[in-house]
């Protein structure tokens, strides 16, 4: 209802902004006309449509989740306040516990490993070239295919039989015949694998980005100092390249946590339960189970956990910078 | 100038020599290595949408009995339907978060007003508060959206509203706004250009760069959507391309080479994006060094 006036309010502005200092008399008063008429209206008049999808879209339903942890949900019938009965309920809930812990491992080991083949990556392909960039442009195709493209590949190269994919390949080696995402001591570290796969390469382009800020003197100076490859890597690249890694690590720890197409498209959280995530659970919970109460308190701790990690790694960050 | 600064090119110390054949071919082959490993598979999901009937166990690079079969039958599996919702989805949702973004940024970076550092905070809240966490109020709320009581359910509007307004392509458009020279907008002010006219005539124009940047980001943000859609959806006519694979799949009448059809449609899209706007997409990264 408010929206309306400031319509004409802005048109008012646009002449007297238009008309210059020229017509104006009183500047001073002038300035203050304008910040209490139209002018402070006009960047509101910008942001309503952000402001209106983030309201109805994001906060609206971040508060409907937080009251719906609260109560069982009973459609229907009539949702119950039940207080912290559902945090409770799940923070004993044997599944949920199985999942927050592969949940862990997950992040953890996709996290590190993609950083790892990423940073090997970044060394094996920086520099002018064309043909590099070439093949850097080639490496970088996974992380924009889509996730469900690429669960339905591996998946297909994850063929359990000895005739599968990857069998076939691992076997010239002497290795398998293994069953991947099929076996219950496998899965977990085969949609680890795809992971790692997918994020790889652009932690490449992150690590790239920041071997592309050293001074190329220190290197000359290293090698006039007779430090070997690894040394100079150890000791002239690997600490230039720490507030990356920093960066790097927060991202791909938070994206970790919330992990769940990768997971749903592979296996669903199977085979017997031995890849459920946290939010593959609190998705079951909540469409399988119709649990939307059990559900929302899943997803606010994971918001919760979420929050903090991010807001210690800023402290810590700025701590360390003001030092 | 010597031998040595062109070796100090890289950590490693690649040598630039052209005599250094042992180097050279170590790097040739790893670098090969790495384009199988990473862009091989993506090959075999063209191979296999091309191949009469490929069997899980027998996966190459290039079909043994090339055929249009199998996008044939993905058609009979309504695989265009899935394709245009999805390409709705994304033309949409695209248009709505540049639009969006670049009216947001305009506010942030050229004005001063009270509440400005709140705005951006909130702003910076909504990146913070992952997709996944509110998926499942939020199915209520596109069931039955605030005041005005209508529902989003099995819409494609439900999908495309909801990511209208995205965190990351309005810091990205902010930073990039507050380069643009103040004398411009003074210039254009002097001459009698209204609040509309300079954002759309001067200010716009000049962002063409960042906009390349949030669009590529944005598209790449909207096609990797799966459990937005697939709360959103009704029954499964309303699914996107990447949600109707898993259905696909798990149909027992589809083979393998119907689902690879199903996949390289997806595929296809991402790749057209990612090749004709590279350059953007790689400064967003290292510029934003933000995903999702």
């Amino acid at each position: 209802m408010t929206a309306v006036q400031p319509v004409s309010d802005t048109r008012d502005v646009g002449s007297t902004a238009s008309g210059g200092g020229a017509v104006e008399t009183h500047p001073v008063r002038r300035r203050r006309r304008r910040r209490l008429t139209g002018a402070s209206f006009v960047p509101w008049l910008f942001l309503l449509p952000a402001a209106l999808i983030f309201l109805v879209f994001k906060f609206i339903p971040m508060a409907e989740g937080i009251r719906l942890s609260l109560f069982e949900v009973r459609p229907f019938l009539g949702d119950i306040f039940v207080g912290f009965k559902n945090y409770a309920t799940i923070l004993q809930d044997e599944k949920f516990l199985t999942a927050s812990w592969h949940t862990l491992v997950l992040a953890g080991g996709q996290t590190l490993g993609a950083m790892l083949i990423g940073f090997f990556l970044a060394l094996l392909l920086e520099g002018h070239a064309k043909s590099l960039w070439f093949v850097r442009s080639a490496v970088f195709l996974p992380v924009v295919a889509a996730t469900a493209v690429i669960g339905e590949i591996w998946r297909l190269f994850f063929y359990p039989a000895p005739e599968g994919f990857l069998n076939e390949i691992i076997s010239w080696v002497g290795l398998g015949p293994w069953e991947y995402i099929h076996d219950t001591d496998t899965s977990l570290v085969s949609v680890m694998f795809v992971g790692i796969w997918k994020h790889a390469p652009y932690d490449m382009v992150l690590i790239l980005a920041g071997l592309a800020g050293i001074d190329r003197q220190q290197y000359e100076a290293a090698a006039i100092d007779g430090a070997s490859t690894p040394q100079r890597i150890w000791n002239v690249t690997l600490p230039a390249l720490r507030p990356v890694v920093t960066i790097l690590l927060t991202l791909a720890a938070i994206r970790g946590l919330r992990v769940f197409t990768e997971v749903y498209v592979l296996t669903g959280g199977g085979p017997a339960g031995s890849t459920d995530v946290w939010m593959t659970r609190v998705y079951t919970t909540a469409f399988e189970q119709s649990e939307a109460g059990l559900a929302s308190a899943g997803s606010v701790l994971l918001f919760l956990v979420t929050l903090i990690l991010t807001v210690s790694v800023q402290w810590y960050r700025r701590r360390k910078e003001a030092r | 100038m010597s031998v040595n600064s062109s070796r100090f090119d890289s950590a490693i110390g690649w040598s630039t020599r052209p005599d250094a054949w042992v180097g050279k071919g170590i790097r040739v082959v790893l670098s090969g290595l790495a384009v199988i490993l990473f862009c091989g598979p993506l090959l075999v999901i063209f191979s296999g949408a091309f191949d009469h009937n490929p069997d899980p166990t027998q996966l190459s690079v290039i079909p043994d009995h090339p055929s249009l079969i199998n996008f044939h039958v993905a058609g009979e599996n309504k695989i265009w339907h899935y394709l245009a919702n999805s390409l709705v989805i994304a033309g949409g949702a695209l248009l709505l978060q540049l639009a969006v973004s670049v009216f947001a940024a305009y506010a942030l970076a050229r004005k001063k007003f009270r509440g400005q550092a709140i705005a951006l905070l909130v702003i910076l809240a909504t990146m913070m508060l992952p997709e996944e966490v509110i998926a499942i109020p939020l199915s209520l709320v596109i069931g039955d959206l605030p005041l005005v009581h209508v529902s989003l359910k099995g819409t494609l509007l439900g999908v495309i509203l909801p990511l209208g307004a995205w965190g990351f392509s309005i810091f990205v458009m902010t930073e990039f706004m507050r380069e643009i020279p103040a004398e411009l907008e003074e210039a254009a002010k002097v001459d009698g250009a209204g609040e509309l006219r300079l954002f759309a005539q001067i200010i716009l124009p000049l962002c063409r760069p960042a906009l390349g940047v949030i669009a590529v980001f944005g598209f790449n943000m909207i096609w990797e959507q799966y459990l937005l859609p697939l709360i959103v959806a009704a029954d499964p006519s309303d699914y996107t391309l990447t949600v109707a694979l898993l259905a696909l799949r798990s149909d027992d009448q589809v083979g393998t080479g119907i689902v690879l059809a199903g996949a390289l449609l997806a595929l296809v899209p991402s790749l057209i994006v990612y090749l004709s706007l590279q350059k953007s997409f790689l400064r967003g990264i290292t510029t934003g060094a933000i995903k999702g």
